[in-house]
């Protein structure tokens, strides 16, 4: 369904996203993990074609989507695309929806705009995709304005949008960070059961492990602009190969015992403009060597999946 | 809801009026040199001084004497210009109308040029036009009126001889006035939908109406226009204050009258009722423009509709 192949992303001279690949087969789930600043947003943003908004611009690689390459189509054909075919939940409610505007009109204009319908149709849809999303009282909702309504209430009114075209890839970038964490696990069960029930292929963009453990089929672990592992959940889970993907799964909370102290991963993502030489998560890395600093890695075979790491696998 | 929010807003215009009208009326009062020196001729005598004080019922505690006034006021009363010896209602009466041509006019075509240029230079691929549009910006909004007026007067009136140089008979006369005063104005109203689309641009909400694949132009009008046009509105309000008074410059050079001349001849010779009536016009105007202002957001923003509520 959708194929990404060594992809590279530049702001003009800089280069904060290079050699990302993965592919999504109809009704799977794809995580996407890393820290803040690993280049997960941007990969969206370059599956959706909305790059140029912040002027960046892919400069190798490619996204097939069925069957055609995305990196190269014209920019109506794109507009077709998006919103259409692909839908786009971002990351924060609070300020996803135009606050001049009614709900309803918002979620109207895409069955408008991508399934040719009248202003009635398009309500009708509406209501039904909002009855379908658990909102109470959709036909009141729509008349509602953003600042009326709670975060969880706003993200599903994104998702509604994303929804009412009947989309076959759902990009979620940060779905449920901005958001209460009660709320958070209704919004994650909410986008999993529309994957089940709609055959849909749903890109999770998320820096929370335990989140890619509950939801995905396939994850790719991002880190400083790059993938540095991906394969089946199960795989990567059971046996995590790079040591930054060690270092995440080892993040997740427990919550077995009282003196569990929670871990995190010592430093910081590098900036975009000065990424390491050679590999680039080794300043943090506690197996590094000398190669590690000198040497891009390859991605080594391991089972189902793949990492880019000199010595994958090493004891944690 | 919008109704509950003006109901509110004219009720504030209440204390706001009362304060001005007591500012207003404690000028004669507060300004140095006595209004009844201006008054009296030469060599009367202190009855003669007295008699006009008891006129202008200048004996009375100041509480009366402001009652009296602004109860005349409600009746159309200015009170009666003392150098031109004419009731100021008629003065007002006489110049009002070139004001508001003047100013009416200005502001209408400041407005849309404004706003225009200011979305063509926030949506422009072009470097050329966009330089073009930050130097017209930058000159709008540095070169004043009254040296812009002799300028327009001499290449257009006097060089070109396309229109009348000074005075105030037709149309044709008014052409270079609104040119002056608008070509600050545009800069102004260009100046801010620029910067208000460009910040609105960059907002989250905006990248999601490019994800549901509106096209450019929807997004614009649809949804980039109204936001940017809040502050744009908030300025014209203001503005429209300006519509009486803010041309006094331009209205000496070209020797148009206006209100804003009356006013500054008026406060040359000392004549408080004129001075009066003037400033409660422009306050009235400044009112009025705020209210208008403060209404159309409301309407525009159902956030500020709640608000104040």
């Amino acid at each position: 369904m959708l194929e990404v192949r060594d992809l590279e992303v530049a702001f003009g001279p800089v280069a904060p996203l290079s050699g990302v690949s993965f592919s999504l087969e109809k009704g799977e789930t794809l995580g996407i993990v890393g820290e803040s600043g690993s280049g997960k947003s941007l990969t969206a943003m370059s599956v959706m074609g909305l790059l140029p908004l912040s002027g960046g611009r892919i400069t190798a690689g490619s996204i097939m989507f069925d069957g055609q390459d995305l990196t190269n189509l014209p920019e109506p054909a794109y507009r077709k695309l998006r919103g259409g075919r692909l839908g786009l939940i971002t990351q924060n409610p609070m300020t996803s929806l135009d606050p001049l505007q009614k709900i309803g009109p918002q979620v109207d204009a895409v069955a408008r705009l991508h399934l040719g319908m009248n202003a009635s149709e398009a309500r009708a849809r509406t209501v039904e995709i909002l009855g379908t999303l658990r909102i109470p009282e959709p036909g009141t909702i729509c008349n509602r304005y953003p600042h009326q309504m709670s975060g969880g209430m706003k993200q599903r009114i994104v998702i509604a949008m994303a929804l009412a075209a009947d989309p076959d890839v759902l990009v979620a970038d940060e779905p449920t960070t901005a958001l209460d964490v009660t709320v958070q696990a209704q919004i994650i069960r909410l986008l999993d059961d529309l994957v089940k029930e709609r055959d849909l292929s749903l890109v999770l963009i998320t820096h929370d492990m335990s989140v890619v453990a509950q939801t995905c089929d396939k994850v790719v672990v991002m880190y400083a602009g790059r993938a540095i592992e991906h394969g089946p959940v199960e795989a990567i889970f059971d046996a995590p190969q790079h040591p930054y993907t060690q270092a995440l799964i080892g993040c997740i909370p427990k919550g077995l015992s009282d003196d569990e102290h929670l871990t995190g991963i010592p430093g910081t993502v590098p900036n975009v403009l000065n990424y390491p030489k050679g590999c680039p998560f080794h300043p943090r890395c506690t197996q590094a060597k000398e190669i590690c600093a000198t040497d891009v890695p390859a991605f080594v075979q391991h089972g189902n999946g793949q990492a880019a790491c000199h010595f994958p696998g090493a004891p944690q | 809801m919008l109704w509950r929010y003006i109901f509110f807003r004219v009720l504030m215009l209440i204390p706001v009026s009362f304060s001005i009208s007591v500012v207003i009326f404690m000028i004669v009062h507060l300004l140095p040199g006595d209004p009844i020196d201006n008054l009296i001729r030469v060599g009367s005598s202190p009855d003669d001084r007295a008699a006009l004080i008891t006129k202008y019922g200048l004996d009375q505690p100041l509480a009366i004497q402001y009652l009296r006034w602004i109860g005349a006021m409600f009746q159309g009363d200015f009170g009666e210009a003392i150098v031109l010896r004419r009731p100021v209602a008629d003065l007002i009466a006489q110049n009002l109308p070139y004001s508001l041509a003047l100013g009416g006019l200005a502001f209408a075509f400041s407005s849309i040029v404004g706003i225009i240029l200011g979305t063509i230079s926030a949506t422009t691929r072009s470097k050329i036009v966009e330089q073009f549009m930050r130097g017209f910006i930058l000159l709008g909004s540095t070169v004043p009126g009254f040296w812009l007026a002799l300028l327009m007067i001499l290449f257009f009136a006097v060089q070109l001889q396309w229109f009348p140089v000074s005075g105030a008979g037709g149309w044709s006369a008014l052409v270079l006035p609104v040119l002056t005063i608008g070509f600050g104005g545009v800069a102004l109203v260009a100046r801010v939908t620029r910067v208000a689309l460009l910040d609105v641009k960059r907002e989250d909400f905006v990248m999601l109406l490019h994800a549901k694949g509106l096209p450019s132009y929807k997004i614009l009008f649809g949804h980039l226009m109204p936001h940017a046009l809040l502050p744009v509105v908030t300025i014209l309000a203001l503005r429209i204050g300006w519509i009486l008074g803010g041309a006094v410059t331009v209205e000496f050079v070209f020797g148009r009258p206006g209100l804003g001349s009356l006013l500054i001849r008026a406060l040359g010779q000392r004549d408080y009722p004129v001075v009066q009536g003037c400033l409660l016009m422009l306050a009235l105007a400044v009112m009025l423009g705020t209210l208008i202002g403060d209404v159309a957001q409301a309407a525009m923003d159902p956030r500020i509709r709640e608000a104040k509520t």
